[in-house]
Formats: C-alpha cells, sequence, structure tokens
C-alpha cells in the first residue's frame, strides 16, 4: 500500500501550553497512501497533534514537514491550500448554509475568481460556479443519496448527526486535499453506521488517492481499515506498528489501563 | 424549496378549548403590564410629545397625533394581555368575557397613570428639573376642563380603550385585521400627507387634494371616511388574493421566475423615475435625503450583514468621502484646489475612502467582534477630530469646513446640486442601483459565500482555506467605498461639508436602518430607510414627521432594543438571518413538516431516497 | 478547546501582517521622537533638534506639568470608575453593555437635579459635606437602580444569543436613556450650584485642587470596598464563579440570575460615584456627558485586561495621564498644532495601540471559559 514517499513527517513536534507539555518531541511520518491511525487514551494530545498540523495552535519547537516543504508559520487556510483538510471531533459545520453551500465553500482555496468576476458576471466566473457546483455534487454523491437532491438545498441544521458527520467529510473532500485528517469520524454512530463509515474510509483511500489520518477510539474501525497504528501517551509517541502487534503490545495495554477488554475484545474477534 | 409545499402534515390547527371564566384573571399579571402601560404613558406624556404633536392633526379637529400615541396604549395593552402563548399540549381557549375584563382593566390601569399624573400636575410644580411639566400638558390632559374631569376622563378613555382592544380578540381574524387595517391606513395616509399631496397634485388633481387634507393640515372627515372604507373593502376582500399571488410567484421557477423579477423590477424603476417629476422640490429633497441613506445602509448591510463585522465608525467613510470629493471639486478648497469635475474626482473619492478602508481595516480585522466595534468607533472619531483639528485645518479647513462646493456637471448636459433636489435624486438613484447590483452579484458569489462562512464560524472558515483576514477586509472596503458614494454626493447637493456634518450619531442611524430593516437584506434594508429616515428623518434631514425631530433619536433607541427583543431579523429579513436567529424554532418547524432526518438506527439509504 | 486561531508567531507573511509591523514601527517611533524632542525643548528650547521638531516650542513649566498629571489623575480615576462596570458584565456575560455610559451620566444628571434642590433650600451653602452625602447617595441610588432595569428589561431575554446581539441592542439602550434625558430635561446644558472655596482651592505641598483631591480620595475608598465585597463576601464568590461558568455556578446552587442583577447593581453604583465626581469637578452635565466619557472608560477595562478589577482601575489611570499628558509630550513636540483637541483622538490611538500589542491588556482578562481563546 505506500509507495515509501513520506506526506507527511512530523520532527520533534513539541507543543507547550503554559508548561503543560500536550505533545512531547513526537516523531512520526505518514506515507503517501496510507491509512494511519491514531489512538491512545484521553488527553493523549492526539487532537492537539491535529490543530499544531492545521496550524490552529502555535508549535513550540520541532517541525511538521509536508510534502517536503514545512508547514510552520502559515495560517491554516494556507495549511489547507497545500492540500491538508481536517474534521472537527466536535462537528462543526456551518449549519445555516445549505447541504451544497458547505461544500460549495470549500473550495475556496481551489478557486479564483473574485469581486470583479462576479460583478461582471464574466464567463469565467459563470464556469468557475458551475465547476464548483459540480464538484460539489460529486463530493456528497459519494456518500450515496443521503445528500443530494432535496437535501442539496437544506440547511445543514436539519442533518441527522451521522449525517452531519458525513457531510463534514464530504466539505474536507471538497477543499481537494493529499492528505485527510479525520478527528473520530465515527464518534457517536451506531455499529451498523460505523462499519458504513469503515467501508467509506478505505474507498477514499482507493478511489479518491487521499492520504488519511485519522483518531479513533473504536477499536474494531482501527483494526478493519488502518495499515498502521499510531499510539500516543502522554503526549509522546508510545509504539506504532500494524494492528495485530500494537494491541498486544503489553505497554498500550498498560497505557488504556481499564479499557484493556476493549482491545482484548477486539482481537479475540 | 418547493419540495416543502408538496409535503402534508404541517401542524393542523388545534381546536379551542371553551373561553375561560371571566373572574380568573391572572391577577398580578394585569397589574404588571397595567403598572408598564401606566410608566409608557406616563412617560410619553412627560417627554413632551402630546403637547409638539398637538399641532399635528391627523383628523381635523377631531384627534391629532398627540392624542393618538396616549390613546393607543390602552388599547394596545388591553390586547396584548389577552395573548395566549402557544404550547404543546396546552390548549388555546376562545376569546370570552376573560378578554374583554383583563383588557378594560389594564386599559384603566394605564389611563390611571394619566390620571394620577393630571393630579399632580395641579398641585405641584416640578418644572425645574423636568421641562415640559407645563400648564400646556395640563390643558392637554384634562381637554380644558380641569383637574376632576381630566382625572376621570383619562379612567374612561383607558377602560373604553382596553375594553376595544380587549374586544378585538373576540372578532374573527378577517374583521379584526379589516379594522386593523382601516385605523393604520388612516394614521398613514394623514402621516405621509406632504407626499400624498404632493404626487396628487402633480397628477394635476389639487381639488382631491384639498378635499382630503384640510388647511392646516390632518384629514378632512370626509377624507377620512373615504380613505377608511376604501382601505376597509381592500382588506376585507382583496387579502387573500394578494397572498394567493405572492405565492404563485414564489412557486414560479426557472424563466418564469426570472420574467416575473425583471418585471417587478421594471415596474419598481418606472415608479422611481416617474415619481419625483409629479411631487415639488420639497418631497423631492426628502426623496434624496432618503436615497443618500439608502446608500450608505447598503454599504453597511454588505459590512454588517453579509459579513458580519460590526461597523460603528461607518461615518469615517462617509466623511473621506464627502471631504475628498470637497476638496477635489471646489475651488475654496484651503490647500489643494485642482477643481476637478466630479466624475473625475470620484475616481480619486474610490481610490482614497478604500484606502483608507485598508487603513483602518488592517489594524482592527483580526480582532474579536465586540471589540472591532469599539475601535472602529473610536477611528470614526479620531477621523472626524483630525477634520475638525487647528493642525489640519489648513487642508480641510477645520470647523469652518469647505463651502461654496460646486454641483455635479453632468457630461455639460446639466449640473445637479442642492437647488436641484430632483437631479440629485436621480444620481442617488443610479447610485443606489449600483449598490444593489454589488451587493446582490457578490452575496451570490464565491466571495458571498466565503463571508457567510466566515460570519457562522470564522475558525472553521480558515481551517477550510479561506483568507479571512482578507475576505473580511475585502467586505470592509467595499462597504467603504459604497458609503464614500454617498459621502460624495453629500458633499456637491449640500455645498459644504463640516465635520459637524459626522458625528458617530450618523453611524448609530445607519446601524439602526440596516437592523431596523433587516441585516442581509436589500429589500429590508431599502424599506427599513425608507421608512425610518424617510418618516422620522435623518440625524440632521427632517422627515415627513417634521414635529418629530426632537424625539426621532429617541425612538431609534426605542426601536433598536424592540427590535433586538422581538425581531432581530428586521422588518423583512433575509431567509438566512432568521434561521441564524431562530434555529431552534426553524428546526422544530423542519421537525414538523417532516424534514429533519433522524438516525433511524439502520444507517440504510432507502430511508433517504423514498422521499420526494 | 481551540477557540479563535491564532497567529502564529514568526515572519510576517501576509500583507496584513507586514502593515501592522510598520504601524508599529511607525507609532513607536512617533513616541520615541516626540519624547526626545519634548526633552530636547524641556532643556534648551533653542537647541538644534528642538528647533527642527517644532520651531514654536516654548517648553513646559514644572507647575504645569504637574498640574495635567493631577488632572489626568482625577479623570482617571472617574474612567476606573466607570471601567469597573464594564470589566464586570464583561468578565460575567461576555458583552459590552455600551450603555453603561449612560448610567453614569444618570448619576451626575441626578446629582445636578438633588444639588440644586438643596441649594435651593440653603443646605448645599450651609452644610456641603452633608448635603454632599445626599446626592451622592441620590445618585448611587439612581444609577443602579437604572442598571437593574437596564438588565431586566433589556438584557435577560437575551442571554445565550449570539455574542453581537446585545452588544447592539446596549447600543439602542445608550441611544434610548441619553435622549431620554434630554427631553425629559431639556437640552440645555445643567450647571451645579457653586462649590465651597475649599474644593477650589488647592492643598498639600503638591498643590492637589480640593475637588481632585475628593476624586482620588472616592476611587480609592470604592476599590477598597469592591475589592472587600468581591474577595471577602459570600455575594463576591458567587460573581466570581457565575463569571468562570455560570451553569455550573447554576448547578452549584448558586442563584445565577440574583448574582448577575448584582453585578449590574454594583457596576451602576460605581458609575453614580463617578457621576457625583464629574458633577463636582465640572460643574455640569448635559445628556452627552456619557457618551466620550463611557467608551474611553471601556478602553480603560481593556488596557487594564477586561474581567480584572485592579486592571480596570489602573487602566484609567493610565487613560486618564495618556490622554491629558501626551499630546502635550508628544505632539506638541513635534510641531502640531492645537494639540488640546486631540485628547479624545489621543486616548482612542491608545486602545487601538493597546490592542494591538497586548489584546489582552496589561493584566491579562479574565473572561467566561466560553469566551476564552
Amino acid at each position: 500500500m505506500n509507495s515509501g514517499v513520506a506526506v507527511l513527517e512530523i520532527r520533534d513536534l513539541t507543543i507547550d501550553f503554559g508548561g503543560l507539555k500536550a505533545l512531547n518531541s513526537l516523531n512520526m511520518e505518514v506515507y503517501e497512501g496510507e491509512i494511519v491511525s491514531v489512538i491512545g487514551p484521553n488527553g493523549a494530545g492526539k487532537t492537539t497533534l491535529f490543530n499544531a498540523i492545521s496550524a490552529m495552535v502555535p508549535v513550540t519547537s520541532g517541525d511538521i514537514v509536508f510534502e517536503g516543504s514545512s508547514l510552520l508559520g502559515l495560517d491554516p487556510n494556507q495549511v489547507t491550500a497545500r492540500g491538508l483538510a481536517r474534521t472537527f471531533q466536535n462537528v462543526r459545520l456551518f449549519t445555516n448554509m445549505t447541504i451544497l453551500e458547505n461544500v460549495m465553500v470549500a473550495q475556496h482555496c481551489r478557486t479564483r475568481q473574485g469581486a470583479i468576476g462576479a460583478l461582471l458576471n464574466t464567463r469565467g466566473f459563470r464556469s468557475e460556479e458551475d465547476q464548483i457546483r459540480a464538484q460539489g455534487e460529486k463530493v456528497l454523491g459519494f456518500f450515496g443519496s443521503r445528500l443530494v437532491g432535496f437535501r442539496l438545498n437544506q440547511p445543514a441544521s436539519v442533518l441527522s448527526y451521522a449525517n452531519r458527520r458525513r457531510l463534514e467529510i464530504a466539505r474536507a473532500m471538497a477543499t481537494q486535499p493529499k492528505l485527510l485528517l479525520l478527528d473520530e469520524p465515527v464518534a457517536g454512530m451506531n455499529p451498523v453506521e460505523s462499519a458504513e463509515l469503515t467501508r467509506l474510509i478505505g474507498r477514499l483511500r482507493d478511489e479518491w488517492d487521499f492520504t488519511i489520518v485519522f483518531i479513533e477510539h473504536d477499536m474494531s474501525v482501527v483494526r478493519d481499515v488502518s495499515d498502521r497504528v499510531v499510539v500516543l501517551n502522554h503526549g509522546e509517541l508510545l509504539t506504532e506498528g500494524d494492528y495485530a502487534d500494537v494491541s498486544v503490545d503489553p505497554r498500550v495495554i498498560e497505557a488504556y489501563l481499564g479499557q484493556d477488554t476493549i482491545i482484548e475484545d477486539a482481537t479475540a474477534s | 424549496m418547493t419540495a416543502t409545499e408538496m409535503r402534508p402534515g404541517t401542524a393542523p390547527e388545534p381546536e379551542l378549548a371553551p373561553p375561560r371564566r371571566a373572574l380568573d384573571q391572572n391577577w398580578r399579571r394585569l397589574v404588571r403590564m397595567g403598572a408598564v402601560a401606566a410608566l409608557v404613558e406616563v412617560f410619553i406624556a412627560l417627554s413632551g410629545m402630546p403637547v409638539r404633536l398637538d399641532e399635528r392633526p391627523v383628523i381635523v379637529s377631531i384627534l391629532s397625533l398627540g392624542y393618538v400615541f396616549i390613546g393607543a396604549i390602552p388599547i394596545v395593552v388591553g390586547n396584548r394581555i389577552g395573548r395566549q402563548v402557544r404550547r404543546e399540549g396546552v390548549p388555546i381557549h376562545k376569546a370570552g368575557g376573560y378578554e374583554l375584563l383583563a383588557g378594560t382593566l389594564a386599559g384603566a390601569i394605564a389611563g390611571a397613570g394619566l390620571s394620577v399624573l393630571v393630579a399632580l400636575l395641579t398641585h405641584f410644580d416640578i418644572r425645574e428639573p423636568l421641562v415640559n411639566w407645563s400648564p400646556q400638558l395640563l390643558e392637554l390632559l384634562s381637554f380644558n376642563r380641569g383637574t376632576v374631569f381630566g382625572v376621570l376622563i383619562w379612567l374612561g378613555i383607558g377602560a373604553v380603550g382596553g375594553f376595544i382592544g380587549g374586544g378585538l380578540r373576540l372578532l374573527p381574524a378577517r374583521l379584526r385585521r379589516t379594522l386593523l387595517t382601516m385605523a393604520t391606513t388612516v394614521v398613514l395616509i394623514s402621516i405621509l400627507e406632504q407626499l400624498v399631496a404632493d404626487l396628487v397634485s402633480g397628477v394635476r388633481l389639487e381639488s382631491v387634494a384639498d378635499w382630503f387634507y384640510g388647511r392646516r393640515g390632518g384629514l378632512t372627515h370626509s377624507g377620512a371616511g373615504v380613505i377608511a372604507a376604501i382601505a376597509g373593502v381592500a382588506s376585507f376582500f382583496g387579502r387573500g388574493r394578494l397572498k394567493a399571488a405572492r405565492a404563485h410567484v414564489q412557486s414560479l421557477e426557472g424563466p418564469a421566475r426570472t420574467r416575473a423579477t425583471s418585471l417587478m423590477i421594471l415596474l419598481t424603476a418606472a415608479v422611481l423615475i416617474v415619481v419625483p417629476m409629479l411631487v415639488g422640490s420639497l418631497t423631492n429633497e426628502l426623496l434624496a435625503n432618503v436615497g443618500l441613506f439608502v446608500l450608505l445602509a447598503l454599504g453597511l448591510n454588505i459590512v454588517v450583514g453579509l459579513a458580519g463585522i460590526l461597523d460603528l465608525g461607518y461615518v469615517a467613510f462617509f466623511a473621506v468621502g464627502s471631504y475628498t470629493a470637497a476638496v477635489l471639486t471646489a475651488a475654496t478648497s484651503p490647500r489643494i484646489n485642482p477643481e476637478f469635475p466630479w466624475f473625475v474626482a470620484l475616481i480619486f473619492v474610490v481610490i482614497v475612502t478604500g484606502l483608507v478602508g485598508l487603513f483602518i481595516g488592517a489594524p482592527v480585522i483580526r480582532m474579536r467582534g465586540d471589540y472591532l466595534a469599539i475601535v472602529t468607533l473610536g477611528f470614526g472619531e479620531i477621523i472626524r477630530l483630525l477634520f475638525l483639528s487647528d493642525w489640519l485645518s489648513g487642508w480641510f479647513g477645520g470647523a469652518q469646513g469647505i463651502t461654496a462646493i460646486g454641483g455635479v456637471e453632468i457630461f455639460g448636459i446639466t449640473t445637479v446640486d442642492g437647488t436641484n433636489p430632483r437631479g440629485v435624486f436621480y444620481l442617488v438613484l443610479v447610485f443606489c442601483a449600483i449598490a444593489i447590483y454589488v451587493s446582490w452579484r457578490l452575496e451570490r458569489s464565491r466571495l458571498g459565500r466565503a463571508w457567510m462562512a466566515v460570519r457562522e464560524d470564522e475558525t472553521v472558515a480558515e481551517a477550510m482555506g479561506i483568507n479571512t483576514v482578507n475576505v473580511k477586509l475585502l467586505a470592509f472596503v467595499v462597504g467603504a467605498v459604497l458609503g464614500s458614494f454617498s459621502g460624495a454626493i453629500f458633499a456637491n447637493k449640500v455645498g459644504s461639508v463640516f465635520p459637524s456634518s459626522f458625528l458617530i450619531l450618523v453611524s448609530m442611524v445607519i446601524l439602526v436602518v440596516v437592523i431596523f430593516g433587516g441585516m442581509g437584506s436589500i429589500v429590508g434594508v431599502i424599506a427599513g430607510a425608507a421608512l425610518l429616515i424617510g418618516v422620522l428623518g435623518g440625524p440632521k434631514q427632517p422627515g415627513l414627521l417634521a414635529e418629530f425631530s426632537e424625539f426621532k433619536l429617541l425612538i431609534y433607541g426605542a426601536l433598536l432594543v424592540w427590535m433586538m427583543l422581538a425581531r432581530p431579523e428586521g422588518l423583512i429579513p433575509s431567509a438566512r438571518r432568521t434561521r441564524e436567529l431562530h434555529q431552534e424554532e426553524f428546526l422544530q418547524d423542519a421537525w414538523l413538516r417532516g424534514e429533519v432526518d433522524t438516525d433511524d438506527g439502520d444507517g440504510n439509504e432507502s430511508e433517504a431516497t423514498e422521499r420526494p | 478547546m481551540i477557540g479563535k486561531w491564532a497567529p502564529r508567531t514568526g515572519a510576517p507573511r501576509t500583507g496584513v501582517d507586514k502593515f501592522l509591523t510598520l504601524l508599529r514601527v511607525v507609532a513607536i517611533g512617533l513616541i520615541v521622537v516626540g519624547l526626545a524632542a519634548f526633552i530636547a525643548q524641556e532643556i534648551n528650547t533653542d537647541n538644534a533638534f528642538a528647533r527642527w521638531a517644532n520651531p514654536d516650542a516654548t517648553g513646559l513649566s514644572g507647575a504645569g506639568f504637574r498640574g495635567l498629571v493631577i488632572a489626568g489623575i482625577s479623570q482617571g480615576a472617574m474612567y476606573g470608575l466607570i471601567a469597573l462596570g464594564y470589566s464586570m458584565v464583561y468578565g460575567v456575560l461576555g458583552f459590552i453593555n455600551f450603555a453603561h455610559g449612560e448610567v453614569f451620566m444618570m448619576g451626575a444628571m441626578t446629582g445636578w437635579v438633588t444639588s440644586t434642590k438643596l441649594a435651593e433650600a440653603g443646605l448645599w451653602e450651609s452644610n456641603f459635606v452633608g448635603s454632599f452625602v445626599i446626592v451622592l447617595f441620590g445618585s448611587i441610588l439612581v444609577s443602579t437602580f437604572l442598571a437593574v432595569v437596564m438588565e431586566r428589561v433589556a438584557y435577560r431575554p437575551l442571554r445565550g444569543a449570539p455574542r453581537l446581539i446585545p452588544l447592539i441592542t446596549s447600543i439602542g439602550v445608550s441611544f434610548f436613556i441619553q435622549n431620554m434625558s434630554i427631553v425629559l430635561f431639556g437640552p440645555a446644558t445643567k450647571s451645579y450650584p457653586a462649590r465651597p472655596d475649599w474644593v477650589k482651592n488647592k492643598h498639600t505641598a503638591l498643590q492637589i485642587e480640593g475637588d481632585k483631591i475628593m476624586v482620588i480620595a472616592a476611587a480609592a475608598v470604592s476599590m477598597i470596598l469592591l475589592w472587600y465585597l468581591v474577595e471577602r463576601t459570600k455575594v463576591g464568590k458567587a460573581m466570581r464563579a457565575v463569571a468562570e461558568d455560570a451553569e455550573i455556578a447554576a448547578l452549584m446552587g448558586i442563584n445565577v440570575n440574583r448574582t448577575i442583577v448584582t453585578v449590574f447593581a454594583v457596576g451602576g453604583a460605581f458609575a453614580g460615584i463617578a457621576g457625583i465626581m464629574w458633577g463636582i469637578d465640572f460643574g455640569s452635565v448635559i445628556g452627552h456627558t456619557g457618551f466620550l466619557p463611557g467608551i474611553k472608560a471601556f478602553s480603560s477595562a481593556v488596557v487594564g485586561g477586561i474581567g480584572h478589577l485592579g486592571g480596570a482601575m489602573v487602566g484609567g489611570l493610565f487613560i486618564g495621564i495618556a490622554e491629558a499628558v501626551g499630546p502635550l509630550l508628544i505632539l506638541e513636540p513635534l510641531g502640531v498644532r492645537g494639540v488640546s483637541q486631540l485628547r479624545d483622538a489621543v486616548a482612542f490611538a491608545m486602545l487601538i495601540g493597546v490592542l494591538l500589542v497586548r489584546p489582552s491588556g496589561i493584566f491579562g482578562e479574565r473572561l467566561r471559559a466560553e469566551d476564552r481563546t
């Protein structure tokens, strides 16, 4: 699966929140075409890692290199323009915009037409609008018929929880990234839905050529879809490897103390 | 959204429960509402409004505007007290004796406020702090017939008004609406006297105007009767049809919809072009003032309504536009006076205001929304203080300002200046059209979507690849440039600019206009400006109700608070703003219509596809 | 956890950043050159540098400078007193109560009414101290009442509304109260009755006017009382808890509504005190009196770090001194004419400067959990 080319390299990354080290000289790589899951107990620094990569928290020291160049010093929108898109743990949609608009607005950094084009209604403007719309519908179509049809022009606030999560992924896809960061994509979903989404994550890589990093607590999802598992604990890299190795690693089980049953269950089945 | 109309299952009208017993009143609520109304009555009386507005008759020798206000309050409170809140599972009672009694009592309490005031006015004199504690007020309130009569009559008026207010609830809805329409139309036509009379005379029907309106203002009895009758008939038989027509237009799609919209636009344009030809210069002056504020409000609407940036210093751009135009066109400008033609100066106005917009915008654009509001207000003051200062008086004339600014020369054909308000209005109209087009196009573009996203959640917008700083800055600058157009026209219309024309007050008034009309709604903003500036007047410009000039700011303040509490989306809201402000109610409605999708557990797709 | 994204430190990237850096450099440069020119002109108005900066410079006498600083301190103490109200409300409810300046104005207005009535009765001259106490309590009462009514009528229904909604409402309230006082009391300037001589005379070695001493003393006493209230009483503890997290405080059995009313009442009382001080110091009040001091007081609260009560007072003193001294210290030496007209501009520039350099204020802001960045 992996081509051996590191898309994302994290080097000695340290994030310091006024004395509290959320991440402590973390090193990891993500290779092209990989699906990597990041696991770890609560407070291990998983979301902080995502926030650091997407430039939403300042980096204390270390470096984040994406496709050979550093992301440090960029604003979040520039990171997204480089080809990194993310979803949020607590779904954050533009709830009063329509579903179509949600995915249309995400193509902002891939499109160019500004005020002048809009005012003069130039041919370039119109064709770009059509493209944006077509691309938006294509992205939404990936999730079956749930987000298209009469839903296209409804505000996102009417969506069910699971469909909000799907729309958030669609919105991230619409930014046309290389690397997708999914923060707990199946949290709060029922087993059927999460199984379906797990399949979709696989298809995202196979059909859309995304490299995917996702945070997940649901071990069955981690087992089913990830090529590699990275375990964080107290802001440090505990271990990494494929699921079978990681899940029996005594250090991991210790880190999850009290939650070790989950891991055993998952391996048993 | 067309799918929603086909959908069955809108919430059915709940069946009415039998009327409540008249004596089962909620006494505390009754006394509280009555007391609040009484306080309002006393406040209005002491503010001097009735005395001042008594000069303005609504119907000759029967009713003056002064009495309309104090007389309407018992009716309003008498009606409001019978209101029942619709709650799931709680029955709505039919109106009956309960409403009548509650209304009468609450109205009487409200009237009692004035009775007490009449008694106090007779026996005490505290004119020292309260300037309106005057014999005229006593005369007005007691109808010139002594204290006892005054005390009793207000109790009576209150009770009767409350009874009428409560009684309105007993009438069938259609009749109630008709009565209300009749009353409001009569008052409205009376308020719009200048406009209507001017218009009627414009089409050579002076005799009709003379018949309608008395010599010293106000409707004649027969005029009022005819208007009430027409309004009544129209409301009673026309209402359903109007609604149906609107629904029909809204249900149109594709080319038919476009055709309907273009027809509307053409009609409006025709009216706006023809009306100024029919009316006199006084009315044209009024229209031109309204137009200037429409232009300002449209500009601010882009900043506040579309991008969600609360700019309290918007007057700065109005000022910069005015001063730039003045400096570049006037021969009397102290330092530089190139005496450009107005349209050439306009190019520089756009450039200068754009730069000032960038200069002010850059430091503030990253700030939290509320800090940004205060800091822009600060910039607005700083700009005015700089124009006022001796330091720069060599450039801008300090407190003396720049005077003797020429008019706008239009391609050598005609010159538009203050003496030609009709020309000013047409000029403003052109720029308003530009502003409307700009707002309309931008809202539906990539940029407009980005503004929406920024307004909803800036962090996420940034993470989705939108350069929030640039996008917001652009909104700020576009708004600034539109405001500067208004400033440039203003300078050459008035013929002089003074720092005192650019008080923060102007910013506030524009903000009230935008919010009253409906943030983000082009039609709303225009309607807001027309109503507020046209009827009440601008910061320095008189409106149709010139008698109101002392009270208009008070009313603006009260209106702003009331709008925020009762109808934050404004008079003619944009659909999206309504959703933002009433998300819970919106969701409930959507749920009732069966539009909210739910996780039915199995996550299968068929459930979604079955929907129409 | 992540609120608004914070720009990363490091090299400037966008045009806006570069522009802001330039702005900071120019502002600091102006201050440095202005100060240097001031010092040069103080040493000798004829030296070359002083001449270059402002050929007409006359320098400033020591007594003149001291007078300015003292006036600045007393003015700043008033700003500080008003700022407490802004700061407390922002800390607890997270919005700018724009109308707080009008509460201050109504305090001064009430003082005018009571003091003229007392003067008519002859008490103001014969027993100034006693009258002053009555006037003070009258103003505190009215201002407190006004602040509480404002909260009940305009702000309570808006709890939990989008952040800018209560701010816009408070602008409306401010507009309303301002014009209410104009229509009720008339638009003319209201003059306080003449003050006894000892209030006007200068005292102590520092030659401070009596009214300035009163203002500074009142501010000091108020601060001590407030400190005691917030840090040492149960009510104060409830306030701090609600400021931290209203929901959790409610779960802990604190009556959130009553606590918020208390916050408005306390803020209103201090604004009332400031109003009387204004009346005593400047001798007059009109309907628009509240507007500019209100904005400057809010600036003070921001400068000190909003939500931080000591900071509000320090910020007030800072703004007061800066606007009194700043124009003469920095602008006049640079040859700007008519600098006293630019006082307000300096105060606003101060606010903008602080927000550009250190948006969280001198002492750091203390906000509700949900407002923190």
